[in-house]
C-alpha cells in the first residue's frame, strides 16, 4: 500500500506548465530519487506536497486519506518533512546550532517555559547522535559553511517524527564522507520504515540510496528505473538526448604557466606546497569540505592571504590585496554558494542578468559614469547565446532562472572580458546534468586562459578538468589522472 | 531601473487581471494623490492655486532633500539616523558663522556643507572602519549632535545681538544674500527652495537609477559580499553614502535658516521622522518595495498635499503628526502586504 500517493496533479505558472498530469506513489520505507532537468517539475512537486503551493487539479493521498496541505507547518505535523537545498534560513546568526536545532521546539508550548544551556545542548547533541553528524553545538551558527548548515536542517528533519522525509539536493556542497555518513544515516531511517523522497543530480548519491529513480521531463513521470539504475539510460531520458562522451580528453600544458605558487603554506604549519596552471589548462582541486580548497582560491583572488609563499602571474610577482586588485591584474573568481557570493537579491536592482553580468565591468564598459543599457543588453544577449542560457530575454531576474542558468549567468559574468585566471569555486553546486555539460564545454572551450577549479566531487573534477590535484589538511597532494584511486582521507571532524 | 527593465517581460507573461493589479501597484500612491487633490480642491477651491501649490512645495522641499540623502543611505543598505540632528547643527552653524564670525554667504553656505559632509565622513568613520551597526552609530551621532549645538551659545539661541557666554555681544547679523535662499522665489512664482529640491532630487535620481556608482550603491546594499567579490569598493561606496547623506542635510539645514532667519535650538525637531516617512512611503511609488529617490520626493509631495489640505479644512495643527503616521502605516501596508508580488 503506498505511504503517499499522487493522481493526475496539474500546475501552471501563467503560460508555463509546471506540471501536467503528473502521477506518483512512494511505499513507506522506499528510497526514490526523482530526477529532471532543471524545470522538468521536481520542485514543483515537492512544493505541493510540502504545503506550499497547491495544484490546479489532481488529487494527493497520505497514508489512504486526502491531502492537500496548506502550510510547510501542516505538512511536517502530518509526517511529511522536507530539508531544503538552500539553508541560510535553517538557523539564526548570532544564536547557536543548538538553537537552530532545537527551533521548533521553542515553539512548542508542551515544552517548558524555561530553557537552559545545559538542556539545549544535551537535547542538541542526542539529535545529531541520532542524525550521525558530527557538529559543535556552542557554535554561532553564522559561522557555519554551507554543508554544515545542510547537515542541521537534516538532523532538524529527522528529529521531526518524520513517514516522508523529502531531500532536495542534501550533498550538494558536502563532502565524500558526509555524503557517505549521509547514506548510512538515510539506509537506516529505511529500515525504520521512513519513505525517502530524495532530489539530487549525483548519481553517486541515486547508486548508493535509490531503490527507484523517477525520471520527470516537461511535467510528467516519463520513466521509472528500478534497482539497478542504468544511469546513462536514465541521464539520456532526464535531458532528451544522448549522452556525449562524459570524460573528455585531457590537454598537456605547454609553455610558460600563467599562474605559479610556491613554497605556500595555507595556514602557519600546514605543508608548504606548489601549483603551477598553464593557459589553456583546466586544472581541478578536488578534497574533503574543510580541506582548504576554498581558502586557497580566496587567497589567491586577494580576499585573505596565504600565510607564506610566493604567487606570480605572467611571470612577475602577484600580491592581491583585495579582490578589486585581482580584477585588476585578470584574476577572476566565481565564488561558492552563487546566491550570497554573486547574485542580487530578488527584487533589488541589479537582479537582471545583464546588471549581474557587467557588475565587475562597470567602470570599464561604461567610463562616462553613465549607464546606458545597449551595451551590457549586448552582452548579454550574447552569453545567453554562446551558454544556452534559457531566460526570457537578457533583462529578466535571475531568480526566474533554474540553477543551472544561474551559474551560467554567473560564469559569463567572467567571461564576459578577457582575463588570465578563472578560479571557480563549486560552480557545479545546484545545477543539472544537462547545464553542467553545457558549463563543462564553455570552461573547457577558452583557450586563452586557465582555469583553476575547486570541487569536493572528484566525479566532476575529473568531468571537467585536463587535471586533478587532491587537497588534504591545507596542502595539495600531488595525484595522478587515472582512475579512481583518490587519496582521499577520512576525517573524523568536520571542520 | 529594474522594474522598468523589466516591465516588457512582465506584459508578455501577465494576464489582463494581473495588468490591472500592477497598474494598481505602481500607480496607487498617484491615484490616491490625485484623488486628495481633486477632493481638496472641491471642498477648497482656494487648494489649486499656483501660490497654494508653490507653497506645498516649499513646505516640503526641507524634508525633500533630506530624505533624498536617507534614501542613498538605505540603497548601500544602512540607514543615517543623525540627518536631523545634522540638519539642526547646520541652522545653529550657520547663524553662528554669520552673526558671531561676521561671515558672508558664500563662505557660510561652503562651512556649513563642509561641516555636513565631515559629519557624514565621521559616521562612515564608525560605520565602515569601526564595524558600528549603522542605526546605532548615526543614533549616537545624532544625540552628540543635538548636545554639541548647545554647546558654543550656552544653549540660547542664535539671533543678532546675541549675548555670549563670555559676556560680550555678538555684532553680527544675517547676510541679506543668505536670506535669498529661503525667501526669493524664481519669477516671483517659484521659491528658490523649491528650485534647490528639484536640482538635488534630479542629481540624486540620475546618480542612483542612471549611473555605475549608483548601480554599485545598491549593490552593496543588496549583496555586500557579492559586490566586494566583484571588485567593488565597498567601504568607499558607504561612505560616499553616508557623505552624501550629511552634505544634503545640511544643506536642509542652510535652506531652514535662510528662512526662519535666525538659529533657533529647537529647529529641525520634526525632520528625521519627515525625511525616513517620505523615503519609506517612496518605496510604495511605482511598486518598487525598495528605495528610490523619485519615490521619496513623492512622499514628501503626498504628505504636503495632505497636511496642506486638511489644514485649508480647518484640521487642527496637532493632528498632522498623526496623519502622517496614518500615511506611513498605510504605505508600508501597500509596500509589503497588499501590493506584494504573488
Amino acid at each position: 500500500m503506498p505511504l503517499l500517493e499522487a493522481h493526475a496533479l496539474f500546475r501552471s505558472f501563467g503560460s508555463t506548465r509546471a506540471l501536467a498530469d503528473f502521477s506518483f506513489s512512494i511505499e513507506p520505507g522506499e528510497i526514490v530519487a526523482l530526477m529532471g532537468a532543471n524545470g522538468a517539475g521536481k520542485s514543483t512537486f515537492v512544493k505541493i506536497i510540502s504545503g506550499v503551493l497547491a495544484a490546479d487539479s489532481g488529487r494527493v493521498t497520505f497514508k489512504d486519506r486526502n491531502f492537500a496541505p496548506a502550510t510547510p507547518a501542516e505538512a511536517s505535523a502530518a509526517g511529511v518533512v522536507t530539508v531544503h537545498q538552500s539553508t541560510d534560513l535553517v538557523g539564526i546568526p548570532g544564536l547557536t546550532v543548538g538553537d537552530a536545532l532545537l527551533l521548533n521546539r521553542f515553539v512548542d508550548r508542551n515544552q517548558p517555559f524555561f530553557v537552559s544551556r545545559g538542556r539545549i545542548r544535551r537535547e542538541a547533541q542526542a539529535m545529531l547522535r541520532e542524525a550521525g553528524f558530527d557538529l559543535p553545538v556552542d557554535r554561532d551558527f553564522a559561522d557555519l559553511s554551507a554543508a554544515e548548515r545542510q547537515l542541521v536542517a537534516i538532523a532538524r528533519g529527522l528529529a521531526n517524527k518524520a513517514e516522508l522525509l523529502i531531500l532536495d539536493e542534501p550533498t550538494a556542497s558536502l563532502s565524500a564522507t558526509e555524503s557517505r555518513r549521509l547514506y548510512a544515516t538515510l539506509l537506516d531511517l529505511k529500515k525504520r520504515g521512513i519513505a525517502i523522497l530524495y532530489i539530487s543530480h549525483r548519481t553517486a548519491d541515486l547508486e548508493a540510496l535509490a531503490d527507484r529513480v523517477a525520471v520527470l521531463r516537461g511535467g510528467r513521470l516519463v520513466e521509472s528505473f528500478a534497482r539497478p539504475v542504468n544511469f546513462d539510460r536514465a541521464i539520456e531520458t532526464m535531458i532528451g538526448r544522448p549522452l556525449a562522451s562524459a570524460r573528455p580528453d585531457a590537454r598537456t600544458a605547454t609553455g610558460e604557466p600563467v599562474f605559479e605558487l610556491s613554497g605556500a603554506q595555507l595556514l602557519p604549519g600546514s605543508d608548504p606546497f606548489d601549483l603551477a596552471v598553464h593557459r589553456g589548462e583546466v586544472v581541478a582541486i578536488t578534497g574533503v569540505l574543510g580541506a582548504g580548497k576554498s581558502r586557497l582560491l580566496s587567497a589567491i583572488f586577494g580576499n585573505g592571504s596565504l600565510a607564506d609563499g610566493e604567487m606570480r602571474l605572467d611571470g612577475k610577482p602577484y600580491a592581491p590585496l583585495s579582490p578589486r586588485a585581482a580584477v585588476d591584474a585578470g584574476v577572476a573568481m566565481a565564488g561558492e554558494d552563487r546566491h550570497r557570493s554573486s547574485l542580487m537579491p530578488a527584487g533589488w536592482p541589479g537582479e537582471a542578468i545583464t546588471a549581474t553580468i557587467s557588475l565587475p565591468h562597470l567602470h570599464r564598459w561604461y567610463p562616462t559614469g553613465l549607464i546606458t543599457p545597449r551595451r551590457e543588453r549586448e552582452k548579454a544577449e550574447a552569453a545567453i547565446r554562446r551558454l544556452g542560457i534559457r531566460a526570457s530575454g537578457p533583462n529578466a531576474s535571475v531568480w526566474t532562472l533554474s540553477g543551472g542558468n544561474q551559474q551560467k549567468v554567473v560564469l559569463a559574468r567572467w567571461e564576459a572580458e578577457p582575463g588570465k585566471l578563472l578560479l571557480l569555486d563549486e560552480p557545479f553546486q545546484g545545477v543539472d546534468v544537462g547545464a553542467r555539460h553545457d558549463i563543462i564545454t564553455a570552461i573547457r572551450s577558452r583557450d586563452d586562459r586557465a582555469t583553476l577549479i575547486a570541487t569536493s566531487d572528484p566525479e566532476e573534477a575529473y568531468e571537467v578538468a585536463d587535471r586533478v590535484l587532491t587537497m588534504d589538511h591545507h596542502s595539495l597532494l600531488q595525484s595522478r589522472r587515472d582512475g579512481d584511486a583518490l587519496p582521499v582521507r577520512s576525517r573524523e571532524h568536520a571542520r | 531601473m529594474t522594474a522598468q527593465d523589466n516591465t516588457p517581460a512582465a506584459e508578455t507573461t501577465a494576464r489582463t487581471s494581473d495588468g490591472i493589479r500592477d497598474i494598481l501597484r505602481s500607480g496607487a500612491v498617484f491615484i490616491l494623490l490625485a484623488a486628495l487633490m481633486i477632493g481638496f480642491t472641491l471642498a477648497q477651491p482656494a487648494f489649486i492655486s499656483i501660490n497654494n501649490l508653490m507653497s506645498i512645495l516649499q513646505a516640503v522641499s526641507v524634508v525633500a532633500i533630506l530624505g533624498a540623502g536617507v534614501t542613498v543611505t538605505l540603497a548601500v543598505g544602512g540607514f543615517d539616523l543623525s540627518i536631523g540632528a545634522v540638519a539642526a547643527s547646520s541652522v545653529m552653524a550657520a547663524s553662528y558663522f554669520m552673526i558671531v564670525w561676521g561671515l558672508g554667504a558664500a563662505a557660510t553656505v561652503v562651512l556649513v556643507l563642509a561641516l555636513g559632509a565631515a559629519i557624514g565622513l565621521l559616521n562612515a568613520l564608525l560605520i565602515v572602519r569601526l564595524k558600528v551597526p549603522d542605526l546605532l552609530a548615526t543614533l549616537a551621532m545624532m544625540f552628540l549632535l543635538t548636545g554639541l549645538q548647545l554647546i558654543p551659545t550656552a544653549g540660547r539661541s542664535i539671533s543678532p545681538g546675541l549675548i555670549l557666554p563670555d559676556g560680550s555681544t555678538a555684532t553680527g547679523k544675517y547676510d541679506p544674500l543668505f536670506l535669498t535662499i529661503g525667501r526669493s522665489s524664481l519669477g516671483g512664482i517659484v521659491p528658490l527652495p523649491v528650485i534647490l529640491m528639484a536640482i538635488v532630487a534630479i542629481a540624486l535620481y540620475v546618480l542612483t537609477e542612471r549611473t555605475r556608482i549608483g548601480r554599485l550603491l545598491f549593490a552593496t546594499g543588496g549583496n555586500e559580499l557579492a559586490t566586494r567579490l566583484a571588485g567593488g569598493p565597498t567601504d568607499r561606496l558607504k561612505t560616499l553614502a553616508y557623505v552624501i547623506s550629511g552634505t544634503l542635510a545640511s544643506l536642509g539645514g542652510i535652506v531652514v535658516a535662510a528662512r526662519v532667519g535666525r538659529g533657533d535650538v529647537s529647529s529641525g525637531g520634526s525632520l528625521l521622522m519627515d525625511a525616513v516617512a517620505a523615503s519609506l512611503i517612496g518605496f510604495a511609488v511605482l511598486g518598487l518595495r525598495r528605495p528610490n529617490v523619485f519615490g521619496t520626493l513623492v512622499g514628501a509631495v503626498f504628505v504636503g498635499v495632505l497636511l496642506n489640505g486638511l489644514t485649508m479644512l480647518n484640521a487642527p495643527y496637532y493632528t498632522q503628526d498623526f496623519v502622517k503616521g496614518a500615511v506611513l502605516v498605510g504605505a508600508l501596508a501597500l509596500t509589503y502586504g497588499i501590493a506584494r508580488k504573488a
